[in-house]
C-alpha cells in the first residue's frame, strides 16, 4: 500500500495513520474500540453516534475518544 | 411512608449519591455501591487508552441500566472545558441531568464560581439539567438556580478532606432559600457528618472519599446508607428544641 492511500489524523494525542476511505466507525473498530461505548469528538465537534457509521476520516483530523470511568 | 425526592422531573428514593473514583478495582467499587442502595453514581468522562482499549470498563461492573450514571466534570478549571466534556458525556451516555464542577485551584478544589456560573447558563441553554457543585453561599446558590441549575450542591468542606460541615449555618440558609434541591457535595468524612447533612433539611448527600478510602468501604458505605436515612428520619421528625440546663426525665411527683 503506498503512503498516498493512507491519512494522517491524530486519536487522543497519538498519532495515527489510517486507510483513506474509512469510516469512523471502522477507524474505532480497527483501534479494537467499540464504537456503541464511546462518545467522538472531531475538530472540537461531537460527531452523534447515529452517524458515525456514515461519516468518513478525513487527512488531519484530531479526535477525541472518550468513555465513562470512575470519579467522585 | 415514600419519602421520594425529585431532580429534573425524575424521582429517588435514595438520597445518597455516591461516587465511583478511588476504590482498589471495580467489584469491591459494584459492591460498595449496592451496599450504600444509592440510585445515582457519578462518573467521569477520560479519554479511552488507544494503546489498551481492552481494559475492564466501569459499565461492566456498575450497568447504566440499574443506576443512573451522573456524568461530572472532574479536572476542568474552565466553564469551556466543562462544557465540552459535558456534551461529550451526553454523547456518550444519551442524557442530560450531569454535574458540573468547574475548580478554581488545585489546592483547594474549591469552585471558581464566575465560571461555574457562566457553564451553568450555557448548559442549560444547551437542554442539559446540571446539578452543580458550588461554595456554599447563599447567594451564589440563588444566582446558580436562576441561570438554571436543577439542584444546588454546596461542599461540606474540601473535596476529599473529609473535615466534615464545616459551616452549618450557611449550608441550612441554602436550603431555606432554595426551589430547587439541595445536596451536601464533598467534605463528609463519617457517617455522622452525612446525617447532620440530613439533619440540615438537605435534600440528600454526594460522597466518594468517605467511603472508598474507609478501611472497609462497603460496611462504611451500609453506614453511609442508615447515616442518611437516620438523618431524614430526624429532620421530619422534628428534633425537640436546645435548652442551656437539665430538665429531668423521669416525673418528679410520687417520689419517696
Amino acid at each position: 500500500m503506498s503512503t498516498a492511500t493512507l491519512l494522517s489524523v491524530t486519536v487522543n494525542g497519538e498519532q495515527r495513520r489510517i486507510a483513506a476511505g474509512a469510516t469512523i466507525a471502522a477507524m474505532l473498530r480497527d483501534l479494537g474500540i467499540d464504537p456503541a461505548r464511546v462518545a467522538v469528538e472531531r475538530n472540537l465537534a461531537i460527531v452523534p453516534k447515529s452517524t458515525l457509521e456514515q461519516v468518513p476520516v478525513e487527512d488531519g483530523d484530531r479526535f477525541e475518544i472518550v468513555h465513562f470511568v470512575g470519579g467522585g | 411512608m415514600s419519602d421520594n425526592w425529585q431532580v429534573a422531573g425524575r424521582s429517588f428514593t435514595s438520597r445518597l449519591i455516591v461516587g465511583t473514583g478511588k476504590y482498589k478495582g471495580f467489584e469491591e467499587n459494584a459492591a460498595a455501591v449496592q451496599a450504600s442502595g444509592a440510585e445515582i453514581v457519578t462518573v467521569a468522562v477520560r479519554r479511552v487508552n488507544v494503546s489498551d482499549p481492552k481494559q475492564p470498563m466501569l459499565t461492566d461492573f456498575i450497568d447504566p441500566k440499574e443506576y443512573t450514571y451522573l456524568p461530572n466534570t472532574a479536572g476542568c478549571f474552565t466553564g469551556d472545558e466543562a462544557v465540552r466534556t459535558l456534551r461529550l458525556a451526553r454523547e456518550a451516555g444519551g442524557w442530560t441531568l450531569v454535574k458540573l464542577e468547574v475548580l478554581g485551584e488545585a489546592k483547594t478544589l474549591y469552585p471558581d464560581m464566575r465560571e461555574t456560573l457562566r457553564a451553568t447558563e450555557t448548559l442549560a441553554k444547551e437542554g442539559f439539567e446540571p446539578m452543580v457543585y458550588c461554595v456554599d453561599d447563599p447567594i451564589a446558590a440563588k444566582q446558580l438556580e436562576e441561570a438554571g441549575a436543577v439542584a444546588i450542591m454546596p461542599l461540606g468542606a474540601p473535596i476529599g478532606s473529609g473535615l466534615g460541615i464545616q459551616n452549618r449555618v450557611t449550608i441550612r440558609l441554602i436550603v431555606e432559600g432554595a426551589g430547587v434541591p439541595v445536596l451536601v457535595d464533598a467534605g463528609v468524612g463519617t457517617a455522622s457528618d452525612a446525617a447532620v447533612a440530613m439533619e440540615l433539611g438537605c435534600d440528600g448527600v454526594l460522597m466518594n472519599t468517605a467511603i472508598a478510602e474507609a478501611k472497609d468501604p462497603v460496611m462504611m458505605a451500609r453506614a453511609m446508607k442508615a447515616a442518611v436515612e437516620a438523618g431524614r428520619l430526624a429532620y421530619l421528625a422534628g428534633r425537640m428544641p436546645k435548652r442551656r440546663y437539665a430538665d429531668p426525665s423521669s416525673p418528679l411527683a410520687g417520689l419517696i
